[in-house]
């Protein structure tokens, strides 16, 4: 710890000066204030009792903070057609299938692609970087036309089977491992005789973590915020942000319950950040394109 | 499976006794295993990525409504698209605003805010990052931008300014085409801090400390110039990725638009060609048509690309 501080007065030294650093932090505080305040004024609307919520002129902060809003959220989700269990459950199985999916194909695939010195290689590599590009919504009507001559339409597949190939977790999972597996483990792995499905799994992997961490997360993060799919149409197989939705499209009555939905909807996602951002940020590290 | 694969070779020394086409043969032999272990992601990847793309590409070409045969048209989609569509001529100049304000300004700011955390302590460095990220994972948190500009008297915006009496009626402002692009914008913007933001933090974090002494004594006087000639030639591979991001995010902007004006906007004054390609390929099910919007989509991403990859080679020169 000591050593670090230390470090840092040097490195604030170097090349900083005072009116650079203070006007640097000024740009952070106004900015993260844009940033944060309407973040806060969700939470805000969320704890807000109804008479607070009508009210003129507006305020920011709550003056009676109530849980009201999350009760009547529950009390709204146990009315709803399909019992609101199985919106969870349905975006958990599609969430927990399609990562684990993803991640396993992806892993694999980089893997290859990195490591084993096969003929086109850079060619497959070439196509995932130009695919980033693509929007989704680019491929998503083409791509009912595919699913349906599979018969995967209104079916858990139809979400869960694209997530195994999306390009990201792939992306930069390659480049997780180009930068942080040496050649050499796994030479004298493959000198003993080892096969590569075994060096992978038991070598590999493990050096890996923070890059399937990320993976998890982004892939999580894109599943949890899925929200109508033109892939589903049956109410029982729709997802837990699709039915959130409903609720918020429920307009003025419902506005306090839709404020709640929000926050819930938000406080997930930001959690599962928290829990992981050192790992994602190692990955983010190795993220860049070569040429 | 695990009988069958073969070790790795090493890869030989160029050999006079043989063409390049028998060397590169004798690899794939050698490596056959490597195909085995991307065979799952890339059929997975060629049938929903790969596919669909050569798959619009083709349709764009025809009359297609998915119950009948695609007929073929050969370009008059496209003659369609640029002469005869008006609406469809909003959306370029739409998408085009979009882009040209969200792509490059975003990108900034998330290089610029990357670089501000990065002066930082660890601790304070994490939850900056984390409020500035936060707003770009939480789905459809940027709903809140229509509670705070909601068009009745108990919107934020509207409650402060009538307060203060410079207005005395609510402004509609997600109904009013004055207002709509610059708001959808600025919650454009701030929604886009997200992978490339992420990517520049970790790019500052990892530059070697010791470049920055080595260009202290070569001269490098100021933290600007430590920018320019030091860092960002060392992360110009994390540049081209964000440029990536960028593009793919302003390019493909309209969800949030649908979220706050509702879908069409009023007189399609916030039509962006991703609404274009959802009304006809999602609503009237004409798919070669949509498929050609599709195209001229992924064409103007492709050679914006390019243009940046050309300014992106000049950094730190």
């Amino acid at each position: 710890m000591a050593k670090n501080f230390k470090f840092k007065l040097k490195s604030h030294h170097l090349n900083r000066s005072l009116g650079g650093d203070i006007g640097i932090n000024i740009v952070l505080i106004l900015f993260g204030a844009f940033m944060f305040l309407p973040m806060l004024y969700a939470f805000m609307q969320a704890l807000k009792p109804l008479d607070e919520l009508w009210m003129f002129p507006p305020r920011f902060f709550v003056r009676n903070p109530t849980l009201k809003n999350f009760t009547e959220l529950f009390r709204l989700m146990s009315t709803s057609y399909v019992p609101f269990s199985r919106y969870i459950f349905n975006t958990a199985f599609v969430s927990v299938a399609g990562t684990f999916g993803h991640l396993f194909f992806a892993s694999l695939a980089a893997y290859a692609l990195t490591k084993i010195a096969f003929p086109g290689r850079k060619l497959m590599f070439k196509m995932i970087e130009l695919s980033l590009m693509f929007h989704a919504t680019v491929t998503s009507i083409t791509n009912y036309i595919t699913m349906s001559a599979f018969g995967m339409v209104d079916t858990y597949w139809a979400l869960i089977i694209p997530a195994f190939g999306s390009t990201l977790g792939l992306y930069l999972m390659r480049q997780f491992m180009d930068s942080s597996v040496p050649d050499s483990v796994l030479e004298s792995a493959r000198l003993d005789g080892a096969p590569e499905i075994l060096i992978y799994w038991k070598i590999v992997m493990p050096m890996v973590k923070p890059a399937w961490l990320t993976l998890i997360v982004y892939c999580f993060q894109g599943l949890w915020n899925a929200g109508s799919s033109i892939y589903i149409y049956s109410e029982e197989l729709k997802t837990f942000n699709y039915a959130i939705q409903q609720i918020l499209a429920g307009g003025i009555v419902r506005s306090g319950a839709s404020a709640a939905a929000t926050v819930i909807m938000m406080i997930v996602p930001i959690a599962v950040f928290v829990v992981s951002q050192s790992n994602i940020i190692e990955t983010m590290a190795t993220s860049g394109m070569k040429d | 499976m695990s009988e069958k694969t073969v070790a790795n070779k090493a890869a030989p020394k160029v050999r006079k006794d043989i063409t390049k086409w028998q060397w590169i043969r004798r690899q794939m032999v050698v490596n056959k295993v490597g195909y085995l272990l991307v065979a799952p992601y890339f059929l997975v990847f060629l049938t929903f990525t790969v596919a669909p793309v050569i798959l619009s590409l083709f349709l764009s070409f025809t009359s297609f409504n998915m119950l009948e045969m695609p007929k073929f048209l050969f370009m008059d989609n496209y003659v369609r698209l640029f002469l005869d569509d008006d609406i469809f001529l909003i959306a370029i100049k739409n998408t085009f605003v979009f882009a040209v304000i969200t792509g490059p300004v975003s990108y900034l700011l998330c290089l610029m805010f990357a670089w501000f955390i990065n002066e930082l302590t660890p601790k304070v460095r994490s939850i900056v990052t984390l409020i500035y990220y936060a707003p770009s994972i939480s789905g459809q948190v940027y709903l809140i931008w229509q509670v705070l500009f909601s068009s009745d008297s108990y919107g934020y915006a509207n409650g402060i300014l009538m307060k203060l009496g410079i207005i005395n009626t609510p402004i509609l402002w997600f109904q009013d085409t004055e207002y709509i692009m610059p708001l959808v914008i600025m919650v454009a913007l701030w929604t886009s801090l997200g992978t490339s933001f992420l990517s520049f933090i970790a790019g500052f974090q990892v530059v070697d400390k010791s470049l920055y002494e080595a260009a202290a004594v070569d001269g490098i006087r100021n933290r600007w110039q430590e920018l320019w000639f030091v860092t960002l030639p060392v992360m110009k591979n994390q540049m081209m990725f964000a440029a990536i991001m960028s593009i793919t995010g302003s390019f493909g902007f309209g969800g949030v638009v649908t979220a706050l004006c509702g879908f069409p906007s009023p007189s399609y004054c916030a039509w962006t060609m991703m609404h274009h390609l959802e009304d006809y390929g999602g609503a009237r099910w004409e798919v070669g048509y949509a498929s050609a919007i599709a195209t001229v989509l992924f064409i103007m991403m492709i050679g914006c690309n390019m243009v940046i990859n050309r300014m992106l080679s000049k950094v730190g020169k």
